[in-house]
This record gives structure tokens, C-alpha cells and sequence, in this order.
């Protein structure tokens, strides 16, 4: 072998290269779909890989799908056929309802739109390749938009199946209905795409990347959260009240007015109603699909002036400084410092992470309305007056105890299930450090835990003070509530390290994995348990209340035992099963 | 101070380290070459305890890393190839979280942990979120964060990889002056030069196994190898067709 490869290599090289720029028409010039390439073979492998339990994960999922499909079907179609049989305004209510279901899909879309094309556009990991190599402004644009299409439409996608079902049908729409449904949805879906990624666009423009995301995710939930509140507000059950209306013509006056007649969801409800109706109206067809060229046109157009400034500024790393060791963080350390330095550090790191994440904390906003509109919900439940009895003001409270349950696990699953999983990168550290899991879980236990145990006796108390319940009811509501946050807590925490998402960044996905899932097929499952095992000590005391019987002490100890038993059970076993997976996990 | 005794590592039918056997004494400063793939990542992972081995054993400053693997751990510090940390923490809260890991705390480490951000030229940017911080500067902090706890051995994976001349040349010193008190630091590289400036000896690892070990004088001498340098020898245990490949490639 030659000392110096490169003495051999020169007889063998080709030419030297011409240091003359090629002719534009010699340039390089990758398809559209070429881009998309690599997200479609990652979908191939990722649907090709033998992962354990994959066939099960299928399954279960779509058995919920299919579910889900069937209760949206089920609900929408028995609330048509009705309408059909109400002369006059069964077919303008329906058309109302489509509508308005058309406007709030819209709406998500346009906000999920602004959201995506964001990571698409500007944050992802193929986009340095990409800007790097000879591709041409509008593949770019062409390959990012139908990125974001497809990840921000999908669930309104899968929603619209049965609502379109349902329409066809309940009002015998045909066989050409569905394929009215696609042409009207197509543009539909494009144009708040377009329209969301040049909001980011020039948001991108005005603000860092980081910065951007940090202002969309407030707005994002501040959106959302004053929908429900404002929707909730407005107690919309009134409505359905006879004494609201002054007279029916007044009424269908309002039905036939369109709400919002520049809006493309409306063309696609009077479109729909339309043909249901026998009377098809073309320009509205031609009304979407030219809006949707025409706003595509000016998004490509904008995105050619304004992307490569945004794709550059979007590199700007976001430099925030933190105040050190502030007020705060002493307090925080002379707080925990009973627990030792390891476990201190732990709990301030998880607090630290998830109030500098713009991200995390705005979702408490969200959780604030959620709450409102709970008690909200509870105060306004009739039960004063006539034939409201005994049982019903003190079943109510006992049934709110599932309602509060199903809260709690959602919160959970949002906040608690993910922390393992956000772990993943950093697991390098943890496991080459004299750190035992059991320290790791036991911060994010409690970091977890704490907060949801004040939320859940803040909520069971205000409204059993609003139901004004009796004290052994009180009783049983608040010590069943601090047990079931236990349990809800322990099964997150071990949900979400059996089924760990590693490499998930994005805390709010976590959730929506299959762990996330069986997490809460299993959070339900507990929940209706203490709720069973509870009943007939529940049902025992109210009828020896009411009925001036003698209450059977056994049965109570019996029914209340089994209950805490199975919350004890479900915080701890899944918490050790917790310690022993993430002990053998190697990263 | 670290003891390989048939250390494998086994991934389904893949063995990624094939039965190695290693001692690296007290103060030396041990390097470990090889091509991609070689296994290095996966011996050094292993003896900072992330990963556990199919068979074998490793014993760090004594201690039985599958026996009392907190013990073991808590003589050791690791550096990732890869510089991923908290991005919502500052470089002076990580490393003050990475010293209460191994249970230390206050003024010393607190004074060490300024001495080592000043030393990598981080001292501006310790209140900075680290998701501001470049490539390379992540890699300053995690190095620092190696040496806030003062550990018996060093385990770095990489560690020239992101570093501008002035911090590699700081992390060179920082090593031999680490050594030269008595502490053990063991790391891969492939920057060869780097690998024979620096360390006391090295073993060359291929497809999981050792295939040369010592001095540079005694991977001389053992391959005949006169007066060439490293990186002959080198490509002389692992890449005899390189030449090759590259005509291949570059007339196809």
C-alpha cells in the first residue's frame, strides 16, 4: 500500500473541474413530491417496524376510532332525521348546525394551520438541507404547505367523515354526495392553510422564530380558552327554552340569514343543504375553489418576498436571560431543603422547566377556564324547586366525583404522563450519575401530584359548598377525590415511563400516543371502580337519611375499604412497575 | 482505577463489543480509537453505567458497577458525543443540578463552577438559557459539568467535537493537568493527532474488539511499524482498502 493515497488517486481522477458557473437550464431541479419523500418513507418504516404490541396498539385504537365514529354518526343522525320531520325549519336548522360545525372547524384549522407552519416552515430539522440545495422557491413552498396541510387537517378530516355520513344520509343525499363533499371540503382545507402559514410568515418576519412560537401558543390557548368560556357563558341551554323566542317568524328570519356569508365554511353548508335540498347552486362550488387558487397564488407570491428574510431570522436563537438565583429560587431551596440536595435539585429543575416553557405554562390557562366552566356548569344546575328530592341533591355531588375524576386525568395526562418521556435526552446524564430512579420519580411524582390534589379539593369543595351538600357526603366526596388524585397521578407516572415517547420534544403530543391512551382507558377504569365499590354505602346512608332506616356500618366499611384499596393499589403498582422499566432502559 | 474484564455487549444478533478486556490505571490518560461502528461509544457508555453490558464486568476506582452501581457511578463524570441538556435551565443551574446529582452543593461548588465557566469562556452567558447557547458552547458546559464534581475517572465520548482551537487547546491541558493529580480519564476521538499528543496509551478497537493496545512506541513496535505515525497505523489495522473504496467511488 502506498504511504499516500492521494499519489495513486491522481492518475485516476476525472478532469479538474471548470471553475465556470453551469447554464440555468443545466440546474438541478428536484420534483415537488421528491422533497416529500423523506416524511413519506419515515411513514413507510415507521408502519413496517415490528415494535412489540404493535398489532394490539392497532386494534385498540381503532376500535376507539370506529367508536368515535359511530357516537358522531349516531348523535348527528338522530338529531337530522328529527329535524327532516319539522316542517319549515328542520332544513334550515340543519343547515344552521352545518354551518356553525363548518366555522369551528375553520376556526381549528386556521389556528392549528399557524401553529404547524411554523414547525414546517421555519423550525424543522430538514429545512437546513432543503434552503441549502438548488431547490426552487415555489417546490419549497408547494412541499412545506402540503406538509402543514396534512399535519393540521387530518383530525378535522376524520371528524367530517361521519358529519358528511350522517347529512347524506339522513337527508338521502346519493351516491354523488360524497364526491360534492370532497370537491367543496378540497379548497376547504387549502385555504386556511395558506392564509395560517402567511400569518406565521409575517409573524416570523416581525419576531424571532423562538419568540414567535412562544407569542402563538398563548394566543393559541387564550383563543380556545375564551371560545369555551364565551360559548359557556352565553348558557346556550336557555335557547332551548319556548319562552325565548318571541315568535317564529322572528325565528326562521334569523335561520335564513346566512351568519357569515364571506366566509368559505358557509358556502359549504348552503352548498351542502343545497344539493341535499335538490337545489345545487354551482357558484358555490366555483366561489371556493377560485377563492382557494386565488389566496394560493398571493400566499406563494408573499412567500417568495418575505421567506428567506423569515428562514434567516428564524435562526436567531432566542438569547432570554434569567435573573440569577432570584427571590424565588432561594425560597424554592430553602423550601425543599428537608429533602436533601439530589432531591431539592430534582423538584426545582421540574418546576424551572416547566415555568420557563411558554408552551407548558399557557396550557394553565386553558385548565383556569376549564375549571370555571365547571363550576360554572354546577351552579346552574336546577336542583331547587319541584321534584327535586334528597337523593338528588346528594347523588349529584357523588356523580361529580366522576366528572371531577375524568378532569383530574386529563390534567394528568397532560402534565404528569409526559414528564419520563421529556427525559429522553437528557437520560445520558441521570443514568451516568449516582442517581437512583427512584429519586426521579419521586420529584416527578410529587412536582406532579401536589398541584393536582389542590385543584381537585378546590373543585370538589366549591361545588359541594355551591350543592350545598350534607357533611357526610362532604366527607366522602373530599376523601375519595385526595385518593383518586393518588391513583391518577401513580398511573401517569407509570403510564408514561412503560410507554415512554423518547423522542418526542413536543410535551403536548405525548399524550396522544398509545400509552397515552390505555393511561386513560385505565385513569376511566379506576375511576368508575371507586365509584361502584362506593355506590351502595353511598345509596345505604342517603336511604337511611331518607327514610329513617338504619345504615349498615359493614357494608360501608366494606364498600369504602375496597375503594381506598384499589386507589392505593393503582398509585403504587404502576409506580413500581415505573421503577423497574425505567431501571432497565438504555439511551 | 477502570477494569474491563470480557466486556460485551450484545444487540440481538449484533455484538457491538465482542469480549474486551482493559485496565487503565490510576492517572493515566487512556484513548480509544476506531472506526465508525467500532464499538467505542458502546464501551464507553457501558463503563459510565448508561448502558449494561450482556456479559463481562467493569470495576471503576474499585467498585463493581453491576454490584453497587451508585458507588461506582458516583466516583465517575461522563461527556456525551452529543451535547443534549435542559434548554430552560442557565449554565450555572445546570451545573449546580449536576452537582446535586452527586449530592454536593454550596460555596466550593459554587466558586468551582464559576472557575469552570470562566475557564471555557461561558462566564458572560451563565444566566443565559442554554437554548441560546451554540453547538459548541453546549459542549463547554456539559465538559464543565464533568469536572464540577470533582470524579475520580472521566468518561468522554468526543470530546474535541464543536470546540474552537482556543477550547480544544484548553481541554487538552485540562486533561493532562487532571491526570497529572491523579485522576484517571479515559475518551474516544478520531482525531488522531490529538490522540497521540496526549494520551499515556490507547487501544485501537475494531468490530468490538481490541486490536492493538499500549504506548505509541508499543503499537510501533508490535506492527513493525518504524517510525510512521498514527494514523498509519490506523488505517494500516482498519482501512487497508481505503484507497481503493475512494477510486471506486469518485470514478463511478
Amino acid at each position: 500500500m502506498s504511504s499516500t493515497p492521494s499519489a495513486d488517486l491522481v492518475a485516476v481522477l476525472p478532469p479538474r473541474a471548470s471553475g465556470g458557473t453551469r447554464a440555468v437550464a443545466e440546474l438541478p431541479d428536484p420534483p415537488l413530491l421528491h422533497l416529500l419523500l423523506p416524511k413519506w418513507l419515515t411513514a413507510l418504516a415507521r408502519a413496517r417496524e415490528g415494535e412489540k404490541g404493535r398489532t394490539a396498539r392497532y386494534v385498540v385504537l381503532g376500535l376507539v376510532g370506529v367508536l368515535f365514529w359511530a357516537f358522531v354518526f349516531g348523535v348527528l343522525y338522530r338529531l337530522l332525521t328529527y329535524f327532516r320531520g319539522v316542517e319549515e325549519i328542520g332544513a334550515l336548522l340543519a343547515g344552521k348546525l352545518l354551518g356553525l360545525m363548518l366555522l369551528g372547524f375553520s376556526s381549528i384549522l386556521l389556528l392549528s394551520n399557524v401553529i404547524t407552519s411554523l414547525s414546517s416552515f421555519f423550525l424543522a430539522k430538514d429545512l437546513d438541507m432543503l434552503v441549502a440545495a438548488p431547490v426552487d422557491w415555489l417546490r419549497l413552498y408547494g412541499a412545506k404547505l402540503l406538509e402543514t396541510v396534512v399535519a393540521s387537517s387530518w383530525m378535522v378530516l376524520l371528524i367530517s367523515i361521519p358529519l358528511f355520513s350522517a347529512y347524506g344520509l339522513a337527508y338521502d343525499g346519493g351516491f354523488a354526495f360524497p364526491l360534492l363533499v370532497v370537491a367543496m371540503m378540497v379548497p376547504l382545507f387549502i385555504i386556511p392553510a395558506v392564509v395560517g402559514s402567511a400569518v406565521t410568515l409575517i409573524l416570523v418576519n416581525v419576531f424571532p422564530a423562538h419568540r414567535t412560537r412562544d407569542i402563538l401558543s398563548v394566543i393559541a390557548v387564550l383563543t380556545a380558552g375564551g371560545i369555551v368560556l364565551l360559548f359557556r357563558l352565553i348558557r346556550p341551554e336557555r335557547l332551548a327554552r319556548p319562552e325565548g323566542f318571541r315568535s317564529l317568524v322572528d325565528f326562521i328570519a334569523v335561520l335564513r340569514t346566512p351568519s357569515s356569508p364571506f366566509l368559505p365554511s358557509e358556502w359549504v353548508a348552503e352548498g351542502t343543504m343545497g344539493f341535499l335540498g335538490g337545489e345545487f347552486d354551482w357558484l358555490l362550488l366555483y366561489l371556493l375553489w377560485t377563492t382557494a387558487l386565488a389566496v394560493l397564488v398571493l400566499g406563494a407570491l408573499l412567500h417568495r418576498g418575505l421567506y428567506m428574510t423569515g428562514f434567516s431570522k428564524a435562526q436567531e436563537s432566542a438569547q432570554r436571560f434569567v435573573q440569577a438565583d432570584g427571590a424565588l429560587s432561594r425560597f424554592g431551596r430553602r423550601l425543599l431543603s428537608p429533602f436533601g440536595i439530589l432531591r431539592r435539585e430534582l423538584v426545582m429543575k421540574e418546576l424551572r422547566l416547566f415555568f420557563r416553557d411558554t408552551a407548558q405554562w399557557s396550557q394553565l390557562i386553558l385548565l383556569a377556564v376549564l375549571v370555571v366552566v365547571y363550576v360554572f356548569n354546577i351552579k346552574y344546575l336546577p336542583l331547587r324547586g319541584e321534584g327535586i328530592t334528597f337523593f338528588l341533591v346528594n347523588v349529584v355531588p357523588f356523580l361529580n366525583l366522576v366528572l371531577a375524576g375524568f378532569v383530574l386525568a386529563s390534567i394528568a395526562a397532560r402534565f404528569i404522563f409526559p414528564g419520563v418521556s421529556l427525559e429522553g435526552r437528557t437520560l445520558w446524564l441521570l443514568r451516568s450519575s449516582p442517581m437512583a430512579v427512584r429519586d426521579l420519580l419521586w420529584a416527578k411524582f410529587w412536582v406532579g401530584t401536589l398541584p393536582l390534589l389542590i385543584l381537585a379539593l378546590g373543585i370538589v369543595g366549591v361545588t359541594d359548598w355551591l350543592l350545598q351538600v350534607s357533611d357526610f357526603m362532604f366527607l366522602v366526596s373530599v376523601m375519595s377525590i385526595t385518593l383518586l388524585t393518588f391513583a391518577l397521578s401513580g398511573l401517569a407516572i407509570g403510564f408514561g415511563t412503560m410507554f415512554p415517547q423518547f423522542e418526542t420534544e413536543n410535551a403536548a403530543q405525548i399524550p396522544t400516543s398509545f400509552g397515552g391512551l390505555l393511561y386513560m382507558m385505565a385513569s376511566v377504569s379506576v375511576i368508575g371502580g371507586v365509584v361502584v365499590l362506593e355506590a351502595r354505602p353511598v345509596y345505604g346512608y342517603l336511604s337511611a337519611k331518607a327514610y329513617g332506616t338504619a345504615a349498615d356500618p359493614t357494608e360501608m366499611v366494606i364498600g369504602f375499604g375496597l375503594a381506598a384499596l384499589l386507589c392505593v393499589v393503582a398509585t403504587v403498582v404502576p409506580i413500581r412497575m415505573a421503577l423497574t422499566r425505567l431501571e432497565a432502559v438504555e439511551r | 482505577m477502570i477494569e474491563l474484564l470480557n466486556l460485551t455487549k450484545r444487540y440481538g444478533g449484533f455484538t457491538a463489543v465482542d469480549g474486551i478486556d482493559l485496565n487503565v490505571p490510576r492517572g493515566e490518560l487512556f484513548g480509544f480509537l476506531g472506526p465508525n461502528g467500532a464499538g467505542k461509544t458502546t464501551t464507553l457508555r457501558m463503563i459510565a453505567g448508561i448502558l449494561k453490558p450482556t456479559s463481562g464486568s467493569i470495576r471503576v476506582a474499585g467498585v463493581d458497577m453491576r454490584a453497587d452501581p451508585m458507588t461506582a457511578k458516583s466516583r465517575l463524570g461522563f461527556i456525551p458525543d452529543r451535547p443534549f441538556i435542559y434548554e430552560k435551565l442557565t449554565g450555572a443551574e445546570f451545573l449546580r443540578f449536576v452537582a446535586g446529582l452527586y449530592d454536593q452543593e454550596g460555596k466550593e461548588v459554587e466558586h468551582r463552577a464559576r472557575e469552570l465557566l470562566a475557564l471555557f469562556d461561558l462566564e458572560e452567558w451563565r444566566d443565559e438559557l442554554v437554548e441560546s447557547y451554540s453547538h459548541g458552547m453546549r459542549q463547554k458546559l456539559i465538559i464543565s459539568s464533568a469536572f464540577v464534581h470533582r470524579p475520580e475517572v472521566i468518561v468522554v465520548d468526543e470530546p474535541m467535537v464543536g470546540l474552537d482551537p482556543k477550547a480544544a487547546r484548553i481541554l487538552k491541558d485540562l486533561f493532562r493537568e487532571y491526570t497529572r493529580r491523579g485522576h484517571t480519564i479515559i475518551f474516544s476521538t478520531h482525531t488522531l493527532e490529538v490522540a497521540e499528543s496526549l494520551c499515556d496509551r490507547l487501544a485501537i478497537i475494531v468490530n468490538g474488539k481490541i486490536r492493538a493496545y499500549g504506548t505509541m512506541e508499543d503499537l510501533r513496535r508490535d506492527l513493525e511499524g518504524g517510525e510512521r505515525g498514527l494514523e498509519e497505523i490506523f488505517l494500516r489495522l482498519t482501512g487497508e482498502n481505503a484507497a481503493r473504496n475512494l477510486v471506486d467511488v469518485l470514478d463511478a
